[in-house]
């Protein structure tokens, strides 16, 4: 038997509709009051310098702020358009709110329309889901084309060491088999002797010779090799106590080098930048929300989820000593002990800003691609010999330099060239780098 | 017997020579130590006596070589007396100096207020920052000398980068910004 809940469509209908309006009564609401999407906009701009949705920032939180303020529109909108005289005049919920917040002065903002005051209200009530993508879908074609190229040369190994193991088998079986048929026949396999190769080897004078040759000129290049290696640092890779990716920061969201290692424009040294540096964007930016795409396998393989890397913003929290609920400093501050990865020896000098500011080197020129390293590491072997090639290869700019210029005529005459490498100019003295 | 022990001791020989300097999380070892090492303290080096680094905050009522004191104070007060406060050079509009504040526009304010300076930069596109208005916004009024005092103290949101910027740098980006400001107004 057919069980029938709705027998009458006009009864099914309002009870769906009743079910819809005790669902999202919100929505409804914020639908009234203006377009959520264009006040997303609007709020973005104007507003999330102070304010968050669901958070206390250097403002109070605003999801809902048309209801705790009873729908009272009028007064809301004069509080956005002009918070100051709303006070001045000692309206009781404006100096409520005024002290509440430290008397911490809101910006005013009278360039907005009623709609437009009307939209904002109706993102805070509530927020426009955000647009679903076809990540999933994107995602997963990334992991199995990226996982093409890595198992594809590990698949071809395999095959070439399976077909070798087979032909190796089958080699051993048909001389098995061969040797078996013979007996059978009765067939003798004939054995010569003869003498064992070690012995003849040993006998071989010539031999032996160029045998002890080519030992000591392979030792001695493996010795070379050795001693070359030694105090050279490529490739160090040191943990550091608060997991920083150069590639998120650099790479993904394209901060220059310089805003964080301000000092390598007019200093010695690629200063290690403050937790305050830090601070300037984390401050507002308390979570890692990653990309819109998702953290990709390699990521996840190596642990490196959004919920990790927002751990490694609250150690920086910790650090610097950030309340995030009062959104203020506890002065109770810890140093940071970053390990240093690039570091040249006391016996040599050298100056971030006469290669940065002067030369005009790029960054990844001796530290490699920096914007792509999860964890840095020294990409240049930092040895003299390294030095030394750049300062032969790299031409000097010498243009609208008025203050060298005779100097530099003078020189390029000296070498017939065109242009002076830094070499010519000095590059390669003693006293510039050992003193 | 004999035979076994003896490849044991080469195998281990062996793995003992291709284990140097394998671990990615260790320097490697250096001739002469005390060439390598620094006489004086290192930078940002922890200092044991002091129980502290060797990167040090200058000790109270002390002004640092190549700093200067500022006289507007950090609130809505201090602002506005800020508003016009005397620019102390005269030539930042020169082609030089203007090139020289874009360049630094570029590198630290361009990554939020976008190069244009309409507030879209990456880190707003990516809506990893919000909020960063447009210089053209009518009701902030910017003008060199708030621009200047908003570098230094920071505003709401955005951090301080008197640190990173030095004074002549300040007012060369506080320029380049009023710069484009006109731009967006045109």
């Amino acid at each position: 038997m057919k069980q029938v809940l709705y027998r009458n469509p006009i009864t099914f209908f309002f009870g769906a509709l009743m079910a819809l309006l005790m669902l999202a009564p919100a929505s409804v609401q914020a639908q009234e009051l203006g377009d959520a999407a264009k006040g997303k906009q609007l709020f973005n701009q104007n507003c999330a310098a102070c304010h968050a949705l669901n958070r206390k920032m250097t403002g109070p939180a605003l999801a809902g702020v048309y209801d705790k303020y009873e729908g009272d529109l009028e007064w809301l909108s004069k509080w956005i358009r002009n918070n100051q005289s709303l006070i001045k005049a000692g309206d009781d919920r404006a100096l409520a709110i005024y002290n509440e917040y430290n008397q911490a002065q809101m910006n005013a903002f009278p360039t907005l329309s009623d709609q437009d005051i009307k939209d904002i209200l109706a993102y805070t009530q509530a927020p426009p889901p955000a647009p679903v993508q076809a990540t999933a879908v994107a995602t997963s074609g990334a992991v199995a084309s990226s996982n093409q190229t890595g198992v594809s040369s590990d698949v071809l190994l395999g095959a070439l060491a399976l077909v070798l193991g087979l032909l190796l088998l089958m080699l051993y079986l048909v001389t098995k088999t061969l040797k078996r048929f013979a007996n059978a026949n009765g067939i003798e396999v004939e054995v010569t002797k003869r003498k064992p190769l070690w012995k003849a080897y040993a006998e071989n004078q010539f031999l032996i010779l160029v045998t002890v040759i080519v030992l000591l000129l392979a030792s001695a290049y493996h010795m070379y090799g050795y001693f070359m290696q030694v105090g050279v640092d490529q490739g160090y890779a040191p943990i550091q106590s608060i997991h920083f990716s150069h590639k998120i920061h650099a790479g993904d969201n394209k901060i220059d080098c310089k805003f964080c290692h301000s000092s390598a424009r007019s200093s010695k040294h690629s200063g290690i930048p403050s937790l305050e540096n830090c601070m300037n964007c984390h401050k507002s930016i308390y979570e890692y929300k990653g990309n819109p795409e998702g953290p990709s396998a390699e990521d996840l393989a190596n642990g490196y989820t959004n919920e990790f890397y927002t751990g490694e913003i609250k150690k920086l929290y910790a650090a610097v000593g950030w309340d995030e609920e009062s959104m203020q400093y506890t002065g109770e501050s810890q140093p940071v002990e970053w390990v240093r990865v690039h570091k040249l020896p006391d016996l040599a000098y050298f100056n971030h800003s006469q290669h940065v500011t002067v030369a005009g080197v790029e960054c990844q020129t001796c530290h490699g691609p920096v914007e792509t390293m999860e964890i840095l590491q020294q990409h240049a072997p930092l040895t003299m010999g390294w030095c030394i090639n750049c300062h032969r290869q790299t031409n000097v700019n010498v243009k609208d330099n008025k203050y060298y210029e005779s100097i530099h005529k003078a020189l390029s005459e000296k070498y017939g060239v065109e242009e002076l490498t830094a070499a010519q100019m000095g590059g390669l003295e003693c006293g510039k780098c050992h003193y | 017997m004999k035979y076994s022990i003896k490849t044991i001791v080469f195998v281990a020989l062996i793995a003992l020579l291709g284990s140097c300097n394998n671990d990615k999380n260790s320097r490697n070892y250096v001739f002469f130590p005390n060439m390598y090492e620094d006489v004086g303290y290192d930078t940002y080096a922890p200092v044991a006596f002091m129980n502290a680094s060797a990167a040090l905050t200058p000790p109270a009522h002390t002004i640092a070589r190549g700093h200067l004191p500022y006289d507007y104070a950090n609130t809505p007060n201090g602002k506005d007396a800020a508003r016009f406060q005397p620019v102390p050079f005269s030539d930042l509009n020169s082609e030089a100096n203007l090139k020289a504040g874009k360049e630094l526009y570029n590198i630290y304010c361009a990554v939020c207020h976008g190069t244009k300076g309409n507030g879209q930069g990456n880190l707003v596109m990516r809506e990893k920052i919000l909020g960063v208005p447009s210089y053209a916004d009518a009701a902030r009024n910017i003008t060199i000398g708030t621009a200047y005092h908003t570098i230094f103290y920071g505003l709401n949101s955005m951090g301080s980068y008197k640190n990173q910027l030095n004074f002549k740098e300040r007012w060369l980006v506080s320029n380049y910004v009023m710069k484009l400001k006109k731009d967006l107004t045109k």
